[in-house]
């Protein structure tokens, strides 16, 4: 089962072309709404995105047309099932560079694919002081697995450093890996402050200090940016659907087909075996082996039709309109000296749309309430990155997160909208 | 923006900006701390009671407006109030923040009406409810382990 060649490939814009932005919001029914009043301005993409007419009805279709479940039945509506669910695999292989389709691995989302990592590979192969390497600015979900594995293992995590920029000290990093380190967990791009790492330079860096596998946090990242795994060299590589446009309760993980293969089982149950006897079970060969139950058949569906909404667009496309929100963003709160905005360095060209910030005298919480009040949802809070909070010495943090439905004007909403809350709290 | 002008009374901001009765109490009788994982506030309570009066409160912590007004009006209203007449305070505000009865436990809350407004914002109620969820435990004995709000 090899990837299939684009299709897309052809029928893709020119990537120097810029979005039709207004004729992709119309894509997005839930765009067409007032909150409080107000013209709904959704900047809340880091935490869940919305999803495309085409991925609506794609769902719904399976679900009206042609469900049964997968893998089991030789009757015709299970035959279609199934072959729509691996197509999704095929399509979700191809947009992210996998050489091969049994590479990738559905599950509930990053945090599934994660624990997955972190239990089956991540078990086997740590022993007492052996080290798992994340860096400060991680998630929860990729903290908590971790610290789960280590627990049972007698081994422990250790964090790389970042600056108070919010950029990943690849120097220090350096040298924290050593033959102890097992495994090296790492966001792409992080979800509080929008700082890109460098994969490819930290895989390098990795490979000549240890046998650690890297493992990438990839959820911040493959909506907005292409991502070639094979490019990045890393090991596994996990992400979400619901943050890709795609439905929610499921995700992926990407892993080398030579490292699955050698990976026990994470879960029991129907459609991971080949043979099951009370004496002993053999497991079927990845992706299956890690695909215990009757999977999430119409959101892969939903998912493989997110991937090909995503290259119709193009990813360059999206990334440049992205960046382009972004420097927007920046250039505009910039002008606000009650408006601290964290990570960034230089103005943030290298870094993803993802805004994280503190007004003067004003708490996060309030702040989402008086934004809320005038229909911008935005995020205040601690975005699952506690250890991240304490590194750079604030609580919660207001975030603005944007996607490929974002505008200009939707970024001088949220200024007013922040000019309100200084009326109030100035 | 008249629902925020609710919301965000005079009388909040004014706590918020400068919160009374901040800070650690000592001697203290009992500390209980609230949290609420949701957000990350937290506020730490310190009662000191003679008998049954309460003759000492203050609260540290870090929070939005709501938490942090709704605590430093907490301590002006309860100090100085029996240990009976206190919990039946706290059980009215509670009542008047979950919309039970409009404050049906009797109690007379006075200046706390000012935060009447934030049971309009159901996900900030639990804001304006952590100090008197800490506050209660301590009255209970203080605490070995945080209340939370979840």
């Amino acid at each position: 089962m090899t990837a299939p060649a684009s299709l897309a490939e052809r029928e893709r814009p020119a990537a120097a072309e810029p979005l039709e932005v207004d004729r992709l919001r119309e894509s997005f029914p839930i765009l067409r709404q007032d909150v409080h009043g107000h013209r709904l301005v959704y900047l809340d993409n880091a935490a869940s995105a919305q999803r495309p007419e085409v991925v609506i009805e794609a769902v719904s279709e399976c679900y009206r047309t042609y469900y049964a479940n997968a893998h089991r039945g030789v009757h015709a509506l299970s035959e279609k099932s199934t072959d729509a669910y691996e197509a999704a695999r095929g399509k979700v292989a191809r947009f992210i560079g996998a050489p091969d389709s049994h590479e990738v691995v559905f599950t509930r989302g990053t945090t599934e694919s994660l624990n997955l990592v972190a239990q089956s590979y991540g078990r086997p192969h740590l022993r007492p002081g052996d080290e798992v390497l994340l860096t400060e600015m991680e998630h929860h979900s990729n903290i908590v697995p971790w610290q789960l594995a280590c627990e049972r293992t007698g081994a422990r995590v250790r964090a790389a450093p970042i600056g108070d920029d919010g950029e990943l000290d690849v120097g220090a990093m350096a040298g924290l890996i050593g033959e102890r380190t097992k495994v090296v967990a790492v966001a792409h791009v992080s979800n509080a402050l929008g700082t890109v790492n460098d994969i490819p330079a930290i895989v390098e860096l990795t490979r000549k200090r240890s046998d650690a596998a890297v493992v990438v946090d990839g959820a911040q990242a493959v909506p907005h940016m292409a991502v070639d795994v094979a490019a990045l060299g890393c090991d596994f590589y996990a992400f979400s659907g619901h943050k890709m446009y795609g439905p929610g309760g499921i995700g992926v993980l990407w892993g080398r087909r030579d490292l699955l293969a050698t990976m026990p089982p994470y879960h029991g149950g129907g459609a991971m075996i080949t043979r099951v006897t009370f004496k002993r079970t053999e497991y079927a060969a990845p992706p299956h082996r890690f695909e215990a139950g009757t999977p999430a058949i119409a959101p892969a569906i939903g998912l493989g039709v997110a991937v090909e909404f995503l290259e119709s667009i193009g990813l360059e496309r999206i990334e440049r309109h992205e960046r382009e929100l972004l420097s927007h963003t920046l250039g505009r709160l910039g002008d606000l000296p009650w408006v601290r905005v964290l990570g960034h360095p230089g103005g943030g060209p290298a870094g993803a749309a993802v805004v994280s910030l503190a007004v003067d005298g004003a708490h996060p919480h309030d702040v989402a309430t008086i934004l809320d009040e005038q229909g911008i949802a935005i995020r205040a809070g601690h975005h699952c990155a506690q250890p991240l909070m304490v590194r750079l010495g604030v609580p919660a943090t207001v975030r603005a997160s944007f996607g490929l439905y974002n505008t200009h004007e939707e970024v001088d909403r949220l200024v007013s909208g922040l000019h309100e809350v200084r009326r109030i709290f100035g | 923006m008249s629902d925020l002008r609710d919301l965000y009374q005079q009388v909040i901001l004014d706590h918020y900006r400068a919160p009374r009765n901040f800070g650690a109490l000592e001697p203290v009788s009992a500390c209980a701390e609230g949290y609420n994982p949701l957000c990350g506030d937290q506020v730490k309570v310190y009662l000191r009671t003679d008998g049954d009066l309460i003759d000492g409160l203050s609260f540290e912590g870090v929070g939005c407006a709501i938490s942090t007004a709704s605590a430093s009006l907490m301590t002006e209203a309860v100090r100085g109030l029996e240990r009976p007449q206190a919990e039946a305070l706290i059980a009215s505000f509670l009542a008047l923040m979950t919309g039970d009865g409009n404050g049906a436990a009797g109690a007379d809350l006075g200046k706390l009406e000012v935060l009447s407004g934030v049971k309009d914002y159901p996900v900030r109620i639990k804001c304006a409810t952590l100090a008197w969820h800490a506050l209660r435990a301590a009255l209970e004995g203080g605490d070995s382990q945080a209340v939370t709000t979840e």
